[in-house]
């Protein structure tokens, strides 16, 4: 059974070009930020290996005092352009990663929690659920953020900054976890083999965990490819409005924000290719989460 | 009736109680008033007096009573970087945040049920699949990425527009309005359409997709057999019932437009409540954060509230529901 389900996916995956597409994107910028070190000319957070002459060169000409030339030229302090992008992309891929996950683990087991239980834990979760989603998630994650960086203190601010980030988009994201997984439990709890774990004795953890968790994963897998592209732009636009990845560490959303000053100067390449990245980045895995929704419902097919 | 609508306020005011009391813990929690009132130079007896003077050494509930009773006057306290209340900020603000929500809800609207409409009406030509397919790209789009866009064509290449700020205002008994000027509002246009794309597709795409139902309906081919015009069946029949759910969806959209504009006024520097709070929270500047929190839940709630209550008068099969 599972084995054909796989293979009607990748039926489905093998005749769908946009998918094949963006699948093939996705990867390719995944691997891209994974082996970052490896690919990259330079390490741009590595102060010895800068150089502030080489600042402002465009792409693909050489530079005006030392003659080096860089692909998509360099920014302000003469970083490698290509190198801070794939470093960029690193973070912003991490921090939308890690902020599914824990938005996803989050949702999961209060879901989980709220469709076994019922009763008041039901009316707790899903009465927080409401008053969360009365508001859109990225003001969340900004007020969270800002909160979370009011307490810590100041000479710890940039470095916790990361983890702040993926708290912060994190809590904001769990609700929609939290609602699918109540409404599949609920329907999963009335069926038999449920009854039956019971009947000899497993403990509720042992079967929300073993039993009903498994029956309910493929729709959190939808919702957690398309978070994810949810993440990625809200991360980009939280370090875009500087309340986000610090300069030190600068996602794609903080490098857009660097470059953004260079704009009217005409040092353009400094904010288009990262950009670009994000965009090429956001826009893939929003069409893998929609394919994938497509392929796993089989209402609309 | 009269039992929904009580329901539902009291779930409102429960939010609004819940959104008030992370407000206040802001104060609480993140960092000590006392600390951010006085300077380095101070004794233990002006800790200990400003603290009974502010009635810090109450308990939890107490304090929070009076931070309620003070925001229901509209009094959040003082602005911990400018040193003035945090009302009369606001109240500075507001005027540039109002001019751009209301500007870009009417582009959003106008062309959303326009574009809505032809696409809907000439579904198959070709200019209503580039529409489609455009709207797409938008929706992906991050809004502070469109805004940049706009900036490089029209203002760097082109020169049409302003980059930033609001132009000149015109001062009119403390409401500073952009409306009667060029310059202001030749500084409206490009934070208007990037603050409203996003809604603007989401209401062409709702428009279209209601209107392609209620096409398919018996009573619209009716019309068509009783030999009325395209124009008629199409505007005052096919529209007309498309517009429950759009108006809903604009109700609730206009909350949004608020809360996107920090986005817009980032971008384009526009000195409003947005780019207040993104200092505020740059800063750090707590009373600024929560009057802005209560500010926003005080009007989503109420939104919500609105669009609830109408829903239910328009369709009774709700009342029961809540």
């Amino acid at each position: 059974m599972r084995r054909f389900l796989n293979s009607d996916i990748f039926y489905a995956f093998r005749t769908s070009p946009v998918a094949m597409a963006s699948a093939f994107v996705t990867v390719l910028l995944v691997l891209a930020a994974v082996f970052a070190p490896l690919i990259a000319l330079t390490n741009p957070f590595d102060p010895a290996s800068l150089n502030l002459m080489n600042g402002f060169t465009p792409p693909m000409e050489p530079n005006a005092f030392t003659g080096e030339t860089f692909l998509l030229g360099t920014d302000d302090q003469g970083r490698d352009v290509y190198s801070t992008i794939l470093y960029g992309m690193r973070i912003s891929l991490f921090v939308g990663v890690a902020a599914v996950m824990f938005a996803m683990i989050l949702g999961i087991f209060l879901g989980l929690l709220s469709g076994y239980f019922g009763g008041w834990t039901e009316t707790i979760i899903m009465r927080a659920a409401d008053v969360q989603l009365t508001f859109p998630s990225i003001l969340v994650a900004m007020l969270i953020f800002g909160i979370a960086k009011g307490v810590t203190p100041v000479e710890y601010r940039d470095q916790m900054a990361i983890w702040v980030l993926i708290l912060a988009i994190g809590l904001s994201d769990w609700v929609q976890f939290a609602r699918v997984v109540r409404g599949a439990t609920l329907v999963e709890k009335s069926k038999d083999y449920v009854a039956a774990a019971r009947m000899i004795g497993r403990s509720p953890l042992t079967i929300m965990l073993r039993h009903i968790l498994p029956n309910v994963l493929s729709p959190v897998l939808v919702i957690a490819t398309i978070s994810l592209a949810l993440a990625i732009i809200a991360e980009a636009t939280l370090s875009f409005l500087g309340v986000g990845a610090p300069p030190t560490q600068p996602s794609l959303g903080t490098l857009i924000r660097i470059g953004q000053g260079y704009l009217f100067s005409g040092e353009w390449w400094i904010l288009f290719f990262p950009a670009c990245t994000l965009l090429a980045l956001a826009l893939a895995v929003n069409l893998l989460g929609d394919w994938l929704r497509d392929a796993l419902n089989p209402r609309l097919r | 009736m009269f039992s929904f609508i009580a329901k539902r306020v009291g779930q409102s005011v429960l939010v609004l109680l819940i959104t008030g009391l992370v407000a206040f813990s802001m104060f609480t929690f993140v960092g000590d008033p006392i600390d951010n009132m006085l300077g380095q130079e101070r004794t233990m007896e002006d800790v200990e007096r400003l603290r009974q003077q502010l009635g810090l050494d109450k308990p939890f509930v107490v304090q929070y009573v009076r931070f309620l009773e003070q925001a229901v006057q509209g009094n959040f306290g003082i602005s911990y970087r400018q040193g003035r209340p945090v009302a009369e900020i606001l109240l500075e603000r507001a005027p540039a945040t109002l001019e751009l929500a209301a500007v870009s809800s009417i582009f959003a609207i106008v062309l959303g049920i326009g574009l809505g409409v032809f696409t809907a009406i000439r579904r198959d030509g070709v200019a209503a699949h580039v529409i489609m397919s455009a709207s797409l790209i938008g929706v992906s789009l991050p809004t502070f990425l469109i805004g940049i866009l706009l900036i490089y064509v029209f203002s760097v290449e082109l020169g049409w527009f302003p980059s930033f700020g609001r132009g000149e205002t015109v001062d009119i008994g403390g409401w500073s309005t952009g409306f009667l000027t060029v310059t202001g509002l030749k500084a409206l246009v490009l934070p208007s359409i990037t603050l409203g794309l996003y809604q603007m597709t989401l209401i062409m795409r709702l428009v279209r997709s209601e209107m392609l139902e209620v096409m398919r309906q018996d009573y619209i081919r009716f019309a068509k057999a009783r030999g009325l015009s395209n124009r008629v069946i199409n505007f005052r029949h096919a529209l007309k019932n498309t517009m429950v759910p759009v108006i809903t969806v604009i109700g609730l959209q206009l909350g949004s437009i608020i809360a996107f504009a920090i986005i817009t006024e980032t971008v384009f520097q526009w000195p409003g409540v947005g780019l207040l709070f993104i200092n505020a929270i740059q800063f750090v500047d707590i009373p600024v954060m929560a009057a802005y929190l209560m500010l926003i839940s005080v009007m989503f709630v109420a939104i919500n509230l609105l669009v609830d209550i109408l829903y239910a008068f328009i369709d009774p099969r709700l009342r029961g529901a809540a």
